[in-house]
Parts: structure tokens; C-alpha cells; sequence
């Protein structure tokens, strides 16, 4: 008996003190030190909320850049993958599907090799990048959809450089561009 | 692999290496009841808590007193997590006003995050209010880590004391690693973790409008204060589905590199805390070493696999289930810690890992969570097997085995066989039943041989309290949440018990001092030795359905055959 | 019993009888005190069973009916270990019985004598024994002295003397006075005499688990079961695999299968082996003629690292050497030389041959025939406590030579009225400070000098130590003599500690004080005054020349009465756990080897292509013929490395006395990676026999 409330009230003690005092501390120092980043790196344009920078999007208009095949449509409500095991017929008939595509969108060479990326869903099924190789990949497609000159070409390679993150402090990650950040970038290019 | 890859795995490396001193050290003052640097930062907190539950913090117990009262906090954390889960509808802090959570998904989910398995059959964004998240999770996150510690604390007060029945006050160790270990390490490390991008916060969930036109819920929440201990509690239940492989989880690879790191940090800092309390540092490194060289082998299959080409995808690299910003090297490091520390945590889909990858993690799991493992669970379960090790083994110098100068007597052979016999009949025999049942069978996502690795992953995961899963598989079903829930239990308390009565009988017994006639537990042979009973103990066990899971799904692949 | 010649280790009366006793011991009462083996039963009786329904049945297999044979002769084997073992042991009981013949007693009762049978008799009777009686149970002599013939326990011919009082005053029933007549009074019940008592440990009958065998059969059972689980749950994965890979569920795992699979990984080599190895131990401790009271005290031998040895007999030769002659004033040191080896000529004691040894080697002095010389002997009394010579010179004059203790001498020559010199006095008590024994030698009234006698260590003893050592065993010698000589014996004889001007008090403390740190101490001792020290300490090793009451107080009783028996019982001690160990690695590490048989055999189907072959087969490194065939070879192997292995069981492993270190290195690379590979080579070759 003795014990039972000892517990209840060390149960209490850490419940005050984890469950709520913690988070609560932890919350006011985020908002004053880094508000926009701990309310989710909002991209807000005109008062209204665009997205964020760190979820990506869903694209299939020719003039964006597509983003990498994901398992949920670029809807968060819940995020997760395929699930898809390398001896899943599935996975082998949507990665073919999606090759073919992917070609056909872009009208590539048929022999092109696509990375990879775009032909496998995320873990998420919200990853925001593609490679660099992917995006340049898409970059004829868009440039003819959009009617740009050779200068306005220029201006959307430099785009792609210029969201095109390299390993974070040169050691940490892959190489990687942020499919929201870009398009948007491109609709500003005159 | 590029160079930037093999750079961060031994960057890791090192770290841990590094670090671990640094930590046990300063664990070894806090648990010794030492001066050390937090004391007057802290010490307030630790003197009310003494004060609030009116407990004299150096009184101590016996095995049987301090397992009650593990036993008597642990419910009590689960009643009460149970219940505010069943009735979230009507509790604040709900701005998704998410309904109230199935009996039975709550009972898998309380049982889950009591012992520190945080296996997750919900959606975190999808099902589970702010409150129940903060309030209910993030306590459970600290407090089954620290009971964790407890636990070898008391192992290694059995270890180190002669000739008494005391193994220390569970309060005191439940109160000292909370407040000095997890919260002051969670508190930075959340802060950084914000600073790459998590989000922390009470707002409602944002609609955004995308540019394709059509709208984005985008889910909120304080998410980075439970990020923080999931992984340094080795806890791994994701506060969003898709865990940290969501961006909002695991925004940079720089939070990735850090998410991995912590997931080691504790178990392996307390592998020289323990050298330091058992009296010889050389004891806690030659555990640490047999724990690394397990580790790296693993990690080297498993990158391995991870990079062959096969017969069915041909050479392409294996995306599928991965994130762009981590690649395939950080999602093999994070699976193989994360399934060696019994964290569970994910930041790709192990479901879609190549058939020996997703060998290893099951792997990792069967052995007992104890390749660093669990915080505090991974010690004790390597201290199970080290009893075996020294009892086979230690025969052969031709004394009655014993280790660090406690002889090991038939009590505690049953004890350690107990704790072993607990895993392997929860995972071998739930298997066995999902394998044959329509109930088991029906959530599979996958068909041939990797349907039967998800059902084996789940179960493995259950019992070495891990919790990530082959995720296809549909466990949020009244079987698998039962019959997972029920696996955990044995998993956790299975073991915990009898290691509890093992720290007991130690205790008792009087300590032989050493001599060139005893068995050496700090050398390379040992090492070597332990490893050995590891694999072979451990993977026997699990051969034959090893061999009908992944191995075979291997074989098969191979030959370019699909389901 | 004879114990000196070297046994055979395979007798052919015993194997035969061993091979009866291995069927006898399938009643399922014997069987499950060794669970390991008796799931072997159940599984063999299972498949008899499956077979015999299948000749009913009319689909006879004969794949399931050899799978039946071997699974019984692995019981079978296991069980013939046992019996070989304990055959052994029975042997040896034989001849202890025919001993114990159907004594007769004459039995003392109120001054009167009656002829009882020897099985009557109780505790407190007396009984009297004379020359050619078989005592008739054990007991203490009250009165009298005699010559005793204990042959019949120890094996030495030498007849003993035993006597009222002091040490020497117990006596074993079945033994025989050759001469003189005692009185007995019977310290022990019938059935529970020494004799009783050593028929019982031989036969193993009465035979107890001991600690460390209790904890392995634990260890051994939990891995059965965690075996068991691995069996049970393997047809449901099948039923999965076979269902994913569209085969009818008819295909599964067939009973047979599973028991051969549960059979070959359960660890039957230790299991089979556990109780012969137990056995032995015993019986190899018999063989150097200790006898424990418990298998627990040998496994205890094993664990103990402090030694207590007695200086005397262990560490020293119970006798002193001469060393030396130191000549008294006016005499030169040849002339004491030679009338001390003249006096001691005749004298046939250790010490007087080392005279006789010295005087030679120091100056050339020749041995004489005393008669020749005219000299007579006089031997040494308790009365006179000197001995020497008296002889006839050239003058017919009669001259005695003397030697013998400072005091006997003293008196001695002041009766011839001459002097006893200081200087000789001061020589004596500086030997005597030293530790050594002065023997002063006086020719009629003249102290000639006087004879350094010296404790001699035993040759190859600090060699001993230094191995003891080696395997963390601390020595430490026991004496009554004063530190100053203790420390010069002990730093000669090697010893790492040594207790001087001990008293049976200090021994129990020292007992006491080194338990209390954690050590197990072991110690060997004779007289009353030994047994606390002998109870206390973990091992007590009493002399069969001790009273009862050391017998009594320690838990080994060695026959011989040899002090130095305390190393070999613990090297036997230490053996014993190695084979244990040994056994264990090795059974363990055979079932890598028997999954590598039996899994592809019995997944072969699974996930088939067209040729029928599945992709597990990968896994059959080892190249067996065909699935039944494979399973068959894991099977007979698993059978046939039990007997392979009885006389490794029944000799024990190598033993040397080596660090932990070094003897773990070796019987892991032996047993650990000989345990990985040989069944291997074992199956593979087994396999090739089945398909010639």
C-alpha cells in the first residue's frame, strides 16, 4: 500500500515535470529563438500559407518540376511509405510504370537512366527533395512548356544551383534540390 | 558508397567512442550519489521529489522490494496512459479533434510506451491529441528509459556489494536519471533539434494552399520535446507515422546525424559507467567492444545489401522507402543502430530494405536488444549473457564459473535461461500463430517469403521491446494489438525480473578475489568468447525461421523471383 | 581393491555388463532424471510408435523406422556411458563386499564374551579383537596395541599399528589384526560404516547432483526447451512458406522430422555424458585412493585456491637430514665425522643413514661391518634417547660412542664424569634457533661436537608450488616451528605463505579469515585436534591414519595418508569441471553443423522451380546426397559422438597446470572450434557411407 502511493505520487512528480513543465519550456524557448522554424517553416505568400519548406509537394503540371512518387499523394494526414518488399511484384510494375512516365513526361531518350528517386516512393511519402541529376532532367520539358529564351534558360539553371544543397557542413547527407523552393523560385523568372 | 559516406559512419564511430567516457563518467558520479557539476543546478529538483513522495532516498531495499516497486510505477504509468487515451475526445488539447482511441489500441499503445518498446500500430498525426502525445507519451518516454536504468543500477550494486540483501532504492535511481541524465540531454538536444527545423508548438494543424491548387494539412505539435527522448531513451515511437523519416521529424541530415548518434549515446556510456561502479573500466570497454564489433558487423551486411545489385531492380540505387537528404548509407547506419539499441525509430521503411538488410534489424532484435540496446535494457540483457557465457565457458578453467568474483550457481544459470526462454517463446511462438491464423495473415502487405519476415519482424520487435516494424503489415487490428501487447510485456518483465533476482543472489554472495586461476571477463578471448555465445545461442534459436523468412526471400531475389 | 596397478579403461566383463545395465536403465522412473535424454525417449517412442501404425497402415517407411533405431541408441549410448561408469565403480564395490564377509564379532558384555554377527553389532559396544580377527566394524581402540593389515581398503600391504589414545587410534570395520589383541568400542551404525559408505560412493548409488552439475543441467534443460520452441513453431512457418509457395499443406513437416531435428540440436553429448562424467571424477579420486564423502567436495577441489599444508611430510621430508658436522674444541671435524658414522652404522633410521651419507661424501670415510670391528649397537630407546656404538679398541678397552640430544648427552658424559662445554652448548642453541635438529655426539666422557641435522624439502616440491601458482592457488605452510625457521623453509620450498608456531586455534582462524575474503581453502590433517580446521575448511582431506574425529570432520579421507594427496585432489577437482565445460562447447557448437544438414533437406520443396530444387538448398554446404539421407547422417552422428566420446567422459581432458587463460585458450581452440567443425566432417563422411 505503501508503495502504491509512493508511485502515484512519483507518477504525479514526473508527469508534472516531463509531461508538462518540459514541453511547456521547451516550446517558449523554440518561439523566442526560433519562431518560424518551430511553427513548421511556413512559406506564406500574400497571407496565405503556400506550404512548408521542409514538406514537398505534389506537382504534375509540365511547367513544375515534379517531385519524387509518393505512397500518400503529398497528403500528411498520415505520412508513410509503400512498404513495398523487393520481391513485391508491385514494386517492380509501378517502378517500370513510373520509368516510362517519367520518360514520356519529359520526352527523353528511352534509354536515359532516371535516378532512382523518381522511380521509388519516399519513406514519408512528403520528401521535398530530388536529386540534382533529377531535376536537371526536367529541365528541357519546362523550359519548353513555359516558352523561356535561352536567357530565361540560363536564369533557371541558375535557379537549380541555387537550390541545390550540397552535404550539410560538407559531411552530413546527400547532395539534394527542394522541389517547392524551385518551382516557386521559377514562376519569378520573367 | 561515395567517401562523404564512409566519412560520417566513422564519424560516428568515433563520437561514441569519444563520448562514452565523458557520459559514464559523469553518470557514474550521479548514480554513486556523487558531487558532480548538475548537482546545484538540479539538486533542488531531486530534494523535492524526495520531499513530495516522503522517501528517504538512501534507505534501501532488497531484489523482491525494489521489483514490486518498478512493477507498482510501471502500472500505474499504464493504467493512466490508457485512459486518457480512451477518452482523448474529451480531454484539451485537441485542436484536430481526434477522437477517442480504441480499447484495444490503447491497451497495445499504453503496454508499448510503458516498456519502452513504442511500437506504434496508430498514426501519431492522425490519432493522437497534443495532450496525449505530451502528457501521456513523452512521460512514458522518460520514465521507461529510466526504469531501464534502473534496473542495471541494481545489477550492478548485486555485482559490486558482498554479502547483503540491499540492490539500492528504485526511487532514488528513477529520480536520478530522469532529472540528471535524460531531462538535462533532452533539453539540449531538443533545442537543436528545433534549430534544424522541428516543430514545437500548440497551434492547430495549418491548411496550406499548394501550388497545384488544392489544399495540405500540414499536422503541428510539440513534436521536438518528444523527438529529444525518444531517441536518447532509445524509445523510437515517432510523434508523426512516417517517423523520422517525416521532415517535420527529421528536418536535415545534420538532425539525422545527431538522431543516430544519441540513440548510442546512453547505452553506451553506461557500458563505462558500469566498469567504473563494477570497479574495473577495462570490464565496461571489453563490453563495449564485444557490443561495436556486433554493431559493425552488422552494419557492413547490411550496407553491403544495401548496395548490390540484384536480380529484380537491376543496379538501380534502393529508394524505395528512403529520403532523399539521408540516402541510402544514413538509412542502413540509422536501421542497424536503431534495431541494435531496441530505439525502433525509423528514418526509412525497413519493410522496403533489401532481404538482408531487413535480416539484420530482425537479427539485431532476436539477440536480445543488447548490441548496445536498450537505455539500461541493453546492459542487462548483455549481463544475461554474459552469465551464460561464463558459465559455459568458464567451466573449462576448471573452477566453478564465476564472473567478476561471484560465483554463478545454478540459481542464477535459471535466472539467465529464464530471461532467454521469455524472448525467444514470445517471438517464436506468436509467430508460429499469426503464420497459421487468417487473423495474423490478413494484414499482411506483402506476399512469398517477406509476408512472412513482417509477421516475424513484428513479433521480434514486440519482444526486444524495439518497436520499428516491417510497416506494411497492418497490426492495428484486436489480434495484433493483444497478441503484440501481451508479446511486449513478456519482452520487457520477462527479462527484468529475473535479472532483478539475479542482482539479488549476487548480492548475497561473497566476492572471490581474482587470481591468474580465474576466468578473465576483460580480454580479447572474452570478447571474443561472449560474441560467440551471442550468435550461436542466440541465433539457433531463430535459424530455421530466419531461413524461411529472409534468407530465403535472398535466394529467391536472386533468382529474380517475385510475388 | 587393488589401486596401484593401472585399470584398463574398457574391461570386457564391464563393457558387457555395461551394455546389459544400458537397457535396464530405459525404465522412464531412471530416464527422467536426465531430461535432455529422456526427450530423446519420448521422441523415440513417438516414432516407434509412427512406424509401427505405418506397417498397420500399409505405408511402411523406412526412413521413419532407421530414424526410430538411432534416436534408441542414442538413449541407449547415453545410458551406456552411465552404466560404463558406474561399472567401474561396481567392480571396485565387488571387492570391498567380498571383504565384509559375514564377520563374526566377539562382542564384551558385562566382562563376559559372546560371538555375534559382525551386522549386529551398535554404536558403543565393544569388541575384542587378536591376532588374525577381522575387525568387525568401524571404531576406536580403547586398549591395547596392534599391528593392523588394511589392505583390504587401501591396498598397501604394510600392516599399520593402532593404539588406544592419541592419533592413531581409529579403525576401519573389514580390515585384520596380524598381531596382538585390542580392545574396540564401534563408533558407527551398521550400514553407515566407512566401508559402507565407500561401497555406496563407488557404486554411484547413492550419488547427488552437485552444485555446479545442478546448475549445468539447468542450463542444459532451458536449452531443450528453448529447443523445443524452434521445433514446435517450425511446421506453422512452414505451413506459410508452403502455402506461399502453392504446395498442398499435406507436405509439411512430418512428426519423424521434427523429433530428428529436435534430437539432433537438444545437447544430447553432454546430456548423455553429464552423469558418466560425475561418475568418474569420483572414481579417478578412488584411483588415487581418496575417498569423498560427496561429489560436491571433488567439484570443491576444484574451486580452491588457498592451500593449507602442513611443513611436515608435505613440504618437508618427515625426516632430517645431516648437513653438517661442527667439531668441538680439540677435535677435528674428520674425527667427529668418524665416530658419528662409526655409531651410526648399524643405525638403520633416515637420520643415521644421512650420517653415514655425509661422512662419506665429506671426508671419504668408508663403511665398516660393525660386528668386524667388534662393536656392538646400541639402538635408540625412549628411555635413553640416545643410540650409538660400543666397541672393543686395540686395548680391550670398551669405549662408547653417543649421539643423541643435547640433554641425553649432557647427562651422559657428566656420568662419565666428564664436562659438558660451553661452546657446544652455545652451537646447540644457535642450530636450535635456526630450526635445525643438533645432534651432539660424546665418545665416553668427551663431547666430540655436534651433528647439524636440517629439515630437508622435498625434491620437485617448489616446482609443485610454482604450478600451483600458476593456476592461482596460494600455498600456505603450516608449522609449529619458530618464524625465523618457517620463513627459511618456506622461501626454500617456494611457498607463498606459511603460518609459524601454529596452533590448531590459529589454523581455524586463518580458515576463517581466508573465507571470509572470498577464498576456498583446502587443507589435509591427521590428529583430534585437526578436525574444527578440517570441518571448517572447504575441502578437509583426513589421514586414514587419523583418529575418527578428523575422519569424521573433513569430507575426503585419503588412504594412503599421503600429505601431498591435497594438490592431486584438487587437479582431479579441477579435471572434472574442464570435461564438463569442455563437453558442453562442444555439444553446443555441433548443431551449426546439424542445421546446415537438416534445414535445406527438409525445405527443399519450398519455392521450387521447375527442377524442383528450392533455393535453400544453397545451405547444404556439406553436398548430402539426398534429404533423408542428410537428416539420417545428423541423426547417426549426433548417436554415435556420445560413445565416441565415453573415454574422453571417463579419463577426463587433458589437464596441465596452467593459468585460466592458457587453459581456456586451448580446450576452446579443442573443443570450441573441434566442436564447429567436426560434425562437419562427421555427417559429410556418415553421409557418403549411407549412399556407397
Amino acid at each position: 500500500m505503501k508503495t502504491l502511493i509512493i508511485s502515484l505520487k512519483i507518477f504525479l512528480f514526473f508527469t508534472i515535470l516531463t509531461g508538462i513543465l518540459y514541453p511547456l519550456f521547451i516550446t517558449g524557448i523554440s518561439q523566442l529563438i526560433f519562431p518560424a522554424k518551430a511553427n513548421g517553416s511556413l512559406i506564406v505568400s500574400n497571407n496565405k500559407i503556400i506550404g512548408s519548406e521542409l514538406i514537398g509537394q505534389d506537382f504534375d503540371s509540365i511547367i513544375y518540376f515534379t517531385s519524387r512518387p509518393s505512397a500518400v499523394a503529398y497528403n500528411p494526414l498520415p505520412s508513410g511509405g509503400s512498404n513495398y518488399g523487393l520481391t513485391n511484384k508491385k514494386l517492380k510494375e509501378t517502378v517500370s510504370e513510373r520509368k516510362k512516365q517519367f520518360i514520356a513526361f519529359n520526352q527523353l531518350d528511352s534509354l536515359t537512366e532516371i535516378p532512382s528517386e523518381m522511380l521509388f516512393a519516399s519513406a514519408s511519402g512528403l520528401d521535398p527533395h530530388i536529386s540534382f541529376k533529377a531535376a536537371m532532367l526536367q529541365v528541357d520539358r519546362i523550359v519548353k512548356a513555359r516558352n523561356f529564351n535561352d536567357f530565361q534558360k540560363q536564369k533557371l539553371l541558375q535557379c537549380i544551383n541555387k537550390f541545390t544543397e550540397e552535404p550539410q557542413f560538407l559531411c552530413f547527407g546527400e547532395q539534394r534540390v527542394n522541389v517547392l523552393l524551385l518551382n516557386l523560385e521559377i514562376d519569378k523568372i520573367k | 558508397m561515395t567517401t562523404i559516406d564512409v566519412f560520417q559512419i566513422l564519424l560516428f564511430i568515433a563520437l561514441i567512442i569519444g563520448l562514452t567516457p565523458i557520459l559514464g563518467n559523469y553518470m557514474n558520479k550521479v548514480f554513486a550519489g556523487n558531487k558532480h557539476f548538475m548537482l546545484p543546478v538540479l539538486g533542488w529538483l531531486e530534494k523535492l521529489c524526495y520531499k513530495f513522495i516522503k522517501v528517504n532516498p538512501d534507505e534501501e531495499t532488497n531484489w523482491k522490494k525494489y521489483a514490486i516497486g518498478l512493477l507498482m510505477f510501471n502500472l500505474i504509468g499504464f493504467v493512466f496512459l490508457f485512459l486518457i487515451q480512451i477518452f482523448q475526445a474529451y480531454l484539451p488539447m485537441n485542436p484536430a479533434h481526434l477522437t477517442n482511441i480504441s480499447w484495444h489500441s490503447a491497451f497495445n499503445t499504453a503496454v508499448s510506451f510503458m516498456t519502452n518498446t513504442n511500437w506504434q500500430g496508430y498514426a501519431g498525426e492522425t490519432t493522437m491529441s497534443y495532450f496525449v502525445q505530451m502528457i501521456g507519451l513523452t512521460v512514458q518516454n522518460f520514465v521507461s528509459a529510466a526504469t531501464g536504468i534502473a534496473v542495471i543500477l541494481a545489477v550492478i550494486r548485486g555485482i559490486s556489494r558482498k554479502s547483503t540483501d540491499k540492490i539500492g532504492n528504485f526511487w532514488t535511481d528513477l529520480c536520478r536519471s530522469t532529472i540528471y541524465v535524460l531531462l538535462p540531454l533532452s533539453i539540449l538536444f531538443s533545442i537543436v533539434l528545433v534549430g534544424q527545423g522541428m516543430v514545437q508548438n500548440f497551434n492547430a494543424y495549418e491548411t496550406a494552399h499548394t501550388l497545384k491548387g488544392i489544399d495540405q494539412t500540414l499536422p503541428m505539435g510539440p513534436a521536438a520535446s518528444q523527438i529529444a527522448i525518444k531517441q536518447l531513451g532509445t524509445n523510437g515511437g515517432g510523434f508523426f507515422n512516417a517517423n523520422s523519416a517525416h521532415p517535420f521529424e527529421n528536418p536535415t541530415p545534420f538532425s539525422n546525424f545527431l538522431q543516430i548518434l544519441v540513440i548510442f549515446l546512453i547505452p553506451a556510456a553506461l557500458t563505462y559507467t558500469y566498469g567504473k561502479m563494477v570497479g574495473s573500466v577495462r570490464q565496461g570497454w571489453c563490453i563495449f567492444t564485444a557490443m561495436l564489433i556486433l554493431f559493425i558487423a552488422g552494419l557492413s551486411i547490411s550496407l553491403y545489401a544495401e548496395y548490390s545489385s540484384n536480380a529484380v531492380i537491376g543496379n538501380l540505387s534502393h529508394m524505395e522507402g528512403k529520403e532523399v537528404r539521408f540516402g541510402v548509407a544514413n538509412s542502413v547506419l540509422f536501421s542497424v543502430v536503431t534495431t541494435d539499441a531496441s530505439c525502433g525509430a525509423v528514418n526509412a521503411m525497413h519493410d522496403s530494405f533489401s532481404p538482408l538488410a531487413g535480416m539484420v534489424c530482425i537479427i539485431n532484435m532476436m539477440l536480445g536488444e543488447i548490441i548496445f540496446g536498450g537505455v539500461g535494457a541493453g546492459l542487462y540483457g548483455m549481463v544475461v549473457f554474459i552469465i551464460l557465457t561464463v558459465f559455459i565457458a568458464g567451466l573449462m578453467v576448471g573452477r566453478t564459473p564465476e564472473y567478476l568474483g561471484k560465483k554463478i550457481g545454478a540459481f542464477e544459470v535459471q535466472m539467465a535461461i529464464i530471461a532467454n526462454l521469455a524472448t525467444s517463446f514470445a517471438i517464436l511462438v506468436f509467430t508460429a500463430w499469426a503464420a497459421v491464423s487468417s487473423y495474423g495473415l490478413s494484414g499482411l502487405n506483402n506476399a512469398g517469403p517477406h509476408g512472412f519476415s513482417e509477421i516475424l519482424y513484428a513479433f521480434t520487435s514486440a519482444a526486444g521491446n524495439n518497436g520499428s516494424a516491417f510497416a506494411g503489415l497492418n497490426a492495428n487490428t484486436l489480434f495484433y494489438n493483444l497478441s503484440l501487447g501481451v508479446v511486449m510485456l513478456i519482452g520487457r518483465f520477462g527479462v527484468i525480473i529475473p535479472v532483478l533476482a539475479i542482482a539479488g543472489s549476487l548480492a548475497k554472495k561473497n566476492i572471490t578475489p581474482s587470481s591468474v586461476g580465474t576466468f578473465r571477463t576483460d580480454n580479447w578471448l572474452f570478447i571474443g568468447l561472449l560474441i560467440g555465445v551471442i550468435l550461436i545461442v542466440g541465433g539457433l534459436t531463430y535459424f530455421p525461421a530466419l531461413s524461411l523468412g529472409p534468407i530465403i526471400e535472398h535466394l529467391l531475389m536472386n533468382n529474380g523471383i517475385i510475388f | 581393491m587393488s589401486t596401484k596397478q593401472n585399470k584398463i579403461l574398457f574391461d570386457k566383463k564391464i563393457l558387457i555388463e555395461a551394455a546389459k545395465e544400458s537397457v535396464k536403465k530405459l525404465k522412464p522412473a531412471l530416464l527422467i532424471k536426465n531430461p535432455v535424454i529422456f526427450i530423446v525417449a519420448i521422441g523415440s517412442v513417438l516414432t516407434t510408435i509412427i512406424v509401427i501404425a505405418g506397417i498397420f497402415n500399409g505405408n511402411f517407411s523406412s526412413f521413419n523406422l532407421q530414424i526410430a533405431i538411432w534416436l534408441w541408441f542414442t538413449v541407449l549410448f547415453a545410458n551406456f556411458s552411465e552404466a560404463i561408469a558406474e561399472g567401474r565403480g561396481k567392480a571396485q564395490a565387488e571387492s570391498l563386499r567380498n571383504s565384509r564377509t559375514q564377520t563374526k564379532a566377539r562382542k564384551l558384555t558385562a566382562n563376559q564374551e559372546i560371538l555375534v554377527l559382525a551386522t549386529e553389532l551398535k554404536k558403543g559396544d565393544v569388541v575384542i579383537c587378536e591376532t588374525g580377527d577381522v575387525i568387525p566394524s568401524d571404531g576406536e581402540v580403547i586398549e591395547g596395541i596392534a599391528s593392523v593389515d588394511e589392505s583390504a581398503i587401501t591396498g598397501e600391504s604394510a600392516p599399520v599399528i593402532r593404539e588406544s589414545g592419541g592419533d592413531r587410534s581409529a579403525v576401519t570395520g573389514g580390515t585384520k589384526v596380524i598381531s596382538d589383541r585390542i580392545l574396540i568400542r564401534i563408533t558407527t551404525e551398521q550400514g553407515n560404516t566407512f566401508i559402507d559408505r565407500m561401497i555406496a560412493l563407488v557404486e554411484g548409488a547413492k550419488r547427488q547432483k552437485t552444485p555446479n552439475e545442478i546448475a549445468l543441467s539447468i542450463l542444459l534443460s532451458g536449452l531443450s526447451i528453448i529447443f523445443l520452441l524452434a521445433v514446435v513453431t517450425l511446421p506453422a512457418f512452414f505451413g506459410y512458406s508452403l502455402n506461399a509457395s502453392g504446395l498442398p499443406m499435406s507436405q509439411n513437416l512430418k512428426l519423424p522430422v521434427l523429433i530428428a531435428l529436435l534430437v539432433c540440436l537438444i545437447p544430447t553429448t553432454i546430456g548423455g555424458l553429464l552423469s558418466a562424467i560425475g561418475i568418474s571424477g569420483m572414481d579417478r579420486l578412488i584411483q588415487r585412493n581418496v575417498i569423498a564423502t560427496s561429489g560436491r567436495a571433488i567439484e570443491a577441489a576444484g574451486d580452491v585456491d588457498v592451500l593449507l599444508l602442513d611443513k611436515t611430510g608435505t613440504i618437508t621430508l618427515g625426516n632430517r637430514m645431516a648437513t653438517d658436522f661442527i667439531s668441538g674444541e680439540g677435535v677435528s671435524a674428520e674425527e667427529l665425522a668418524d665416530a658419528a658414522q662409526f655409531s651410526s652404522l648399524s643405525d638403520e633410521t633416515p637420520e643415521g643413514r644421512s650420517i653415514v651419507i655425509l661422512a662419506k661424501e665429506k671426508f671419504n670415510i668408508r663403511g665398516r661391518e660393525v660386528h668386524q670391528l667388534n662393536a656392538t649397537f646400541i639402538p635408540f630407546t625412549a628411555q635413553s634417547r640416545m643410540s650409538g656404538v660400543d666397541y672393543i679398541d686395540d686395548e680391550n678397552k670398551i669405549h662408547q660412542i653417543r649421539k643423541g640430544s643435547s640433554e641425553a648427552i649432557r647427562s651422559f658424559v657428566e656420568n662419565n664424569n666428564g664436562f659438558y662445554p660451553k661452546i657446544i652448548q652455545d652451537t646447540v642453541s644457535e642450530l636450535a634457533r635456526q630450526g635445525a635438529t643438533p645432534l651432539v655426539v660424546a665418545e665416553d666422557n668427551k663431547v666430540l661436537g655436534v651433528i647439524h641435522l636440517k629439515d630437508i624439502v622435498k625434491g620437485g616440491i617448489k616446482q609443485r608450488f610454482a604450478e600451483l601458482r600458476k593456476m592461482g592457488i596460494k600455498t600456505v605452510m603450516i608449522t609449529g616451528d619458530n618464524t625465523l625457521t618457517a620463513a627459511a623453509i618456506a622461501a626454500e620450498a617456494g611457498v607463498d605463505d606459511f603460518m609459524a608456531e601454529a596452533t590448531p586455534e590459529d589454523k581455524l582462524r586463518r580458515i576463517r579469515e581466508e573465507q571470509a575474503n572470498g577464498h576456498l581453502v583446502g587443507m589435509i590433517g591427521d590428529g583430534t585436534n585437526d578436525a574444527p580446521a578440517l570441518a571448517q575448511a572447504d575441502i578437509g582431506i583426513a589421514m586414514n591414519t587419523g583418529t575418527q574425529a578428523a575422519r569424521e570432520a573433513g569430507n575426503m579421507v585419503d588412504l594412503d595418508s599421503n600429505p601431498t594427496k591435497l594438490i592431486e585432489v584438487v587437479e582431479v577437482g579441477k579435471q572434472l569441471l574442464m570435461t564438463r565445460g569442455a563437453l558442453t562447447t562442444f555439444s553446443i557448437a555441433n548443431d551449426v553443423a546439424k542445421y546446415f544438414a537438416i534445414i535445406p533437406a527438409i525445405a527443399i520443396s519450398l519455392y521450387a522451380g521447375k527442377n524442383g530444387t528450392g533455393p535453400l538448398s544453397a545451405l547444404n554446404i556439406m553436398n548430402l546426397g539426398s534429404p533423408q539421407s542428410a537428416i539420417l547422417s545428423a541423426v547417426i552422428f549426433n548417436a554415435i559422438i556420445i560413445i565416441l566420446l565415453v573415454p574422453l567422459a571417463l579419463k577426463g581432458v587433458r589437464y596441465k597446470p596452467v593459468s585460466a587463460n592458457v587453459a581456456l585458450s586451448r580446450n576452446l581452440l579443442i573443443y570450441g572450434l573441434g566442436g564447429l567443425i567436426a560434425p562437419f566432417i562427421g555427417i559429410k563422411l556418415i553421409d557418403i557411407l549411407i549412399n556407397f
